[in-house]
């Protein structure tokens, strides 16, 4: 069953593009990273999806409902962590976590005293006197403690320190194995390697590539990095070559036991063949690559 | 009526400083009334020679000699324009302040829906207003009588309904502001109230201004014209209701359809 499912969404501010015909299907259970720049058009999607802004065409649906329409229904089952923790500032942190489960008319308490002590938030504490990273923890807390059947995280971890990160995405993993749904906008590539089953990638406001992160990073090229002395000049299907003092690095495409044979004919000292990185792949569709012009 | 109280708790500092001070003018006019009286018949008769000064605050048909007179001009005017001014400023920026502030944000990432924030947040402010005028009004009434002094209470009531309603109609107007944009608009809600104030003071001054009253809600505030009459006038009511209405239906209207920055 398909959780979120995005046709032909556009949203035009003006005259300045938003997104473009954006494409997507985020089923359960999925742990779908939306990946791109700033001003790639990550906020905007969500910021429809949410009924913050309305969209200039196309439909989208959550819980095969449509976003507009059921606007209320919807959010009932939505976790929402923006990218901007803002509270009010003269309210304690506690009163916030309470304001949160008061507008979701549910008792969030028992999950919610779970998250505090996990994330390590003094909840005593007024919004103005919290730093960043600890209003960030408000902001998951308060995004999490109903335990909705979707989390939709905008760039969740910026300001978080990596200890907390770590306990977040445990509990992000956790909840994900029960049956929450996750969608989470992010730039950091890793994280979405690491945590996400799917991933989109937007650029420019139209969505470049969208499959598993497997098959997003599994092209038909090899990372080569080679030790000794090599003319690069004389290999055939390189690209994208870096030279480190001895060591040559290049992507290569085609059959990896023709390009074993080529490095035949040179003096080598060390060899490592790997799978492109995640940041590679997003670099090759941000310079224009095509989704089946795989790297 | 989570976001109502949640609401009236974020406002309450500003609220209680706002009708303190309110209260405490009004009561200090009030008590130095006794030690003033026995010269009001001149100060009166002098106030009714000064022309356009006089006919601008409604101080020539007044009598300073009765208390209700004085508790008129004086009393009016601090509940006239403190009244209006917490009015303006507080609805104003009640929804515009949401979105400035990126709170709206978080509240509408909330299972409710936008209507229910629009008139909870409504009813919060409007309660606001209530609650200050039925405070002035009791202590007002309690310092008269402490002093020993009586009045038509017809009068004194239709005095403070007039000023409430004038309070009501300046938050209907400001919310419907509010929920147009996403800015601080506390200058711009001071600048209304102001205006007002002003536009109601020309036309008392010059009669080929006395369409202005109809426009001005402190047009039918004039407490001269109240206690002259024994009423509000209906038409300037008729009036300032429809602008209310229209402003708050607009402001529905928009809130719901527009994008939340």
């Amino acid at each position: 069953m398909s959780v979120i499912e995005i046709k032909n969404l556009c949203k035009y501010y003006g005259k300045s593009r938003g997104i473009i015909d954006v494409n997507l299907k985020v089923e359960e259970k999925d742990f779908f990273g939306f990946i791109g720049a700033n001003g790639a058009g990550k906020s905007t999607t969500i910021r429809i999806l949410l009924g913050l802004i309305k969209q200039t065409s196309g439909s989208a649906t959550i819980f095969s409902k449509n976003i507009g329409s059921f606007q209320q229904e919807i959010l009932t089952d939505i976790g929402y962590l923006p990218s901007e923790a803002v509270f009010y500032p003269n309210m304690k942190a506690k009163d916030v976590i309470k304001f949160s489960s008061d507008l979701r008319k549910k008792d969030c308490s028992d999950f919610s005293r779970i998250l505090v002590e996990r994330l390590k938030l003094d909840v005593n504490k007024k919004v103005e006197e919290l730093s960043f990273g600890n209003r960030k923890k408000l902001a998951i807390i308060t995004a999490l403690q109903s335990k909705p059947k979707l989390l939709i995280l905008d760039e969740p971890t910026s300001g978080l320190d990596p200890l907390i990160q770590h306990e977040f995405f445990d509990i992000l993993s956790e909840m994900n194995k029960a049956g929450t749904t996750i969608f989470m906008s992010s730039h950091i590539l890793s994280e979405i390697q690491h945590h996400c089953n799917k991933a989109a990638i937007i650029y420019q406001g139209k969505i470049v590539a969208c499959d598993s992160v497997e098959r997003l990073a599994k092209g038909n090229s090899k990372r080569v990095t080679v030790t000794g002395n090599v003319d690069i000049n004389r290999l055939q299907n390189v690209k994208d070559v870096k030279i480190e003092g001895n060591s040559i690095s290049f992507l290569y495409q085609g059959n990896i036991n023709n390009m074993i044979k080529q490095l035949a004919d040179f003096d080598i000292a060390d060899i490592n063949i790997s799978e492109p990185d995640f940041e590679e792949i997003f670099m090759h569709y941000y310079m224009g690559g095509k989704e089946n012009d795989n790297i | 009526m989570t976001i109502f109280k949640a609401q009236l708790k974020q406002d309450k500092i500003a609220f209680s400083i706002w009708t303190l001070s309110i209260v405490s003018l009004i009561a200090m006019c009030i008590f130095m009334y006794p030690s003033m009286q026995s010269q009001m018949d001149s100060v009166s008769e002098m106030f009714a020679s000064m022309g356009a000064f006089s006919s601008a605050f409604g101080m020539d048909k007044l009598n300073f000699g009765t208390m209700l007179g004085f508790y008129a001009v004086e009393c009016g005017n601090i509940l006239g324009l403190g009244g209006c001014f917490y009015s303006c400023l507080y609805s104003i920026n009640m929804l515009s302040k949401e979105e400035k502030e990126k709170t709206a944000e978080f509240l509408l990432s909330h299972p409710v829906k936008r209507s229910t924030v629009y008139l909870q947040k409504l009813l919060a402010i409007f309660f606001e207003i209530t609650m200050l005028n039925l405070l002035v009004y009791v202590c007002s009434f309690i310092c008269i009588k402490a002093i020993g002094e009586t009045m038509d209470i017809n009068s004194f009531n239709l005095i403070h309904l007039a000023y409430y309603l004038m309070q009501v109609e300046l938050m209907g107007l400001c919310y419907f502001i509010s929920s147009t944009n996403n800015k601080n608009n506390a200058g711009l809600g001071l600048g209304i109230g102001l205006l007002m104030y002003i536009l109601n003071i020309m036309a008392n001054i010059s009669d080929k201004l006395e369409m202005v009253k109809y426009i001005s809600p402190f047009g039918y505030c004039e407490a001269s014209d109240i206690l002259v009459n024994g009423s509000l006038d209906f038409a300037k009511i008729l009036i300032a209701l429809i602008i209310f209405s229209l402003s708050l239906a607009a402001g529905y209207f928009i809130y719901n359809k527009k994008d939340i920055k």
